[in-house]
């Protein structure tokens, strides 16, 4: 048997035998989707990366906010 | 749009993600230790009955860990949303450490982590043991790059400011790395972490030991933990006393507030327990500071500046000056911070139009006062002072439930080594209550930190009204509404599971 192959059984086998471990991998899976792909995609958009194609465009942007 | 609710709002939805956050990272810091003293025990003695009580510890600790992991990421996300000046203008020296703590997190978790919960039998002992320290070290150190973070927020050093990128950029890592603040703030925060994850371990053991089950394994657990809670408790006393000095040197209106100090004097004292007396404002001295106190002369004197003569500097003397004590008013600074936004305004438009004679003089004087920038943005002078009333209660809260683990641990560690643990009721029943109240201890904590240093983003530098992006109030109100509902799911999906955990005890697997 690879090393690799070791290896892939070794988390298989672990997954597998968890008890209370499924549940919370269930819970750590929801929560990622919620943070990730609702919080992240529709709340909490970066304002400078959606908004600036480049770095410069960026700089411009808070130079004028800080020096208003 | 009404700004200062705006980022009242901004300040108030970043706060209580990062409350909510710190409800699962200390339990994570401290239990891992334990669990890898336990372990420890176990591989040195081979007797199988620490390896259970090791594995039902390490279940809590799944728990606590699952369920808080990737928490802290709500507040990565606020940076680019809420705070996005601040986050573009720190971008260059956060986003090193910031990826350090991501790669270390991230080959811990899918390394040792795996090892620790699925290498049991599988792996020799002395492998399972050694990925279960890596694992606590592994947490520690990356709490150490997050504070490194906030340490150069508190107290900023090894930057300069890029006039033309508008960021600070680092001129010298290790300035940043053995920053004071930084340094001092770590340690007292893991330390705080620890005292977390003993009482934890006290209080649940102490709640088999009131229900006589398990009882073996609750006192073998008792001893562990209040032995770890004691030596951690005393560490963290001292590293409060650093942290405390170094307030005292960096940001001394915060120790102002912390102490509810209006009026600098020499000998000061520390104000033990007390009332504030709220009709006191900032520059009247007909009306006393507090209603009643209880005071340690003398102590804050030492504490702050290691001398027991020293002058301790008051909100009043720091925000109108002193020419005796060598204090510059609020007002001066506020002159001078202006001189070097105007400078810095000067430069970029001067620069724009090509005129570049005139963008060299205006970046010489902008560099001339650039340490005084933060001030330039300020309206009056009283707006440097922190909210008084919430730093010195949440401080005095913070350092009276300290204070008592510190006494908890010892009883717990004498009466357990006299063999009296289970007929001390009343102690076991106050181990059991002391588990909330190590979290109030925590957020009290941070509360101090942050509260403490408002106006500021970053001290001197930037106040919070700058550093917040220009949003629509309501998008703040739905996110803010948003993750306090999915927080509070998380924290009630821990409890819930926790608790059907304690309840089965250790002997399941």
């Amino acid at each position: 048997m690879s090393i690799f192959t070791k290896i892939a059984h070794f988390y298989i086998d672990g997954f597998k035998n968890m008890k209370v471990g499924k549940k919370l991998w269930l819970i750590i899976a929801i929560k990622l989707f919620i943070f990730f792909f609702v919080l992240k995609l529709f709340f909490f958009p970066d304002i400078l990366q959606t908004q600036f194609s480049n770095d410069k465009d960026r700089a411009n942007f808070v130079i004028e906010n800080i020096t208003k | 749009m009404d700004n200062s609710l705006l980022v009242e709002l901004s300040r108030g939805q970043f706060a209580l993600t990062a409350l909510y956050h710190w409800l699962f990272v200390p339990l994570t810091l401290g239990l891992s230790f334990i669990i890898a003293i336990m372990e420890t025990i176990y591989v040195k003695t081979g007797n199988p009955e620490w390896k259970k009580i090791t594995k039902f510890w390490m279940g809590l600790f799944a728990i606590n860990f699952a369920i808080g992991v990737a928490t802290g990421i709500i507040m990565e996300f606020e940076f680019g949303t809420n705070w996005s000046n601040y986050s573009w203008i720190v971008g260059d020296l956060f986003g090193a450490p910031l990826a350090i703590e991501g790669l270390m997190a991230f080959f811990m978790e899918s390394t040792f982590f795996a090892v620790m919960f699925f290498g049991w039998d599988k792996v020799s002992k002395k492998a399972h043991l050694l990925s279960t320290w890596l694992v606590a070290i592994g947490s520690n150190l990356s709490a150490l790059w997050i504070l490194l973070a906030n340490g150069w927020m508190q107290h900023p050093v090894g930057m300069k400011f890029n006039v033309d990128s508008a960021r600070f950029e680092m001129t010298n890592f290790f300035d940043l790395v053995f920053n004071p603040t930084a340094v001092s703030k770590f340690l007292h925060t893991i330390s705080s972490g620890y005292v977390m994850g003993s009482l934890f371990v006290v209080g649940i053991s102490s709640w088999y030991l009131l229900k006589k089950r398990d009882v073996l394994f609750a006192k073998r657990s008792i001893i562990v933990a209040a032995s770890f809670g004691l030596i951690t408790s005393i560490f963290l006393i001292t590293t409060g006393d650093e942290s405390a000095h170094e307030v005292a040197l960096k940001q001394p209106l915060k120790l102002a507030a912390m102490e509810g100090l209006y009026e600098g004097e020499k000998r000061a004292g520390i104000v033990a327990i007390g009332q504030l007396n709220t009709k006191k404002e900032i520059g009247d001295t007909s009306q006393d500071e507090f209603i009643w106190k209880i005071e340690i002369p003398y102590a804050l004197s030492f504490l702050g500046y290691r001398d027991f003569n020293a002058f301790v500097p008051g909100i009043n003397e720091l925000v109108y000056g002193s020419k005796e004590h060598n204090i510059e008013p609020v007002s001066v600074k506020m002159t001078k911070g202006k001189i070097a936004l105007n400078a810095l305004r000067t430069y970029k438009d001067t620069k724009k139009i090509g005129n570049k004679e005139g963008a060299k003089i205006a970046l010489k004087e902008f560099r001339m006062y650039e340490k005084y920038l933060g001030y330039g943005y300020l309206k009056d002078p009283k707006q440097i002072v922190p909210p008084i009333g919430i730093t010195f209660y949440s401080f005095h809260i913070m350092v009276g439930l300290g204070s008592w683990f510190t006494a908890l641990f010892l009883l717990m560690l004498y009466f357990s080594m006299v063999g009296k643990i289970e007929t001390k009721k009343l102690l076991l029943r106050s181990a059991l209550f002391s588990i909330p109240l190590g979290y109030i201890a925590g957020e009290t904590g941070w509360i101090v930190a942050e509260v403490g240093r408002q106006p500021w983003a970053i001290q001197d530098m930037l106040p919070v009204g700058i550093a917040t992006s220009q949003l629509d109030t309501n998008a703040v109100i739905i996110t803010m509404s948003l993750f306090t509902v999915v927080f509070t799911a998380l924290l009630i999906a821990e409890i819930k599971i926790m608790l059907t955990q304690i309840k089965i005890g250790y002997k399941e697997d």
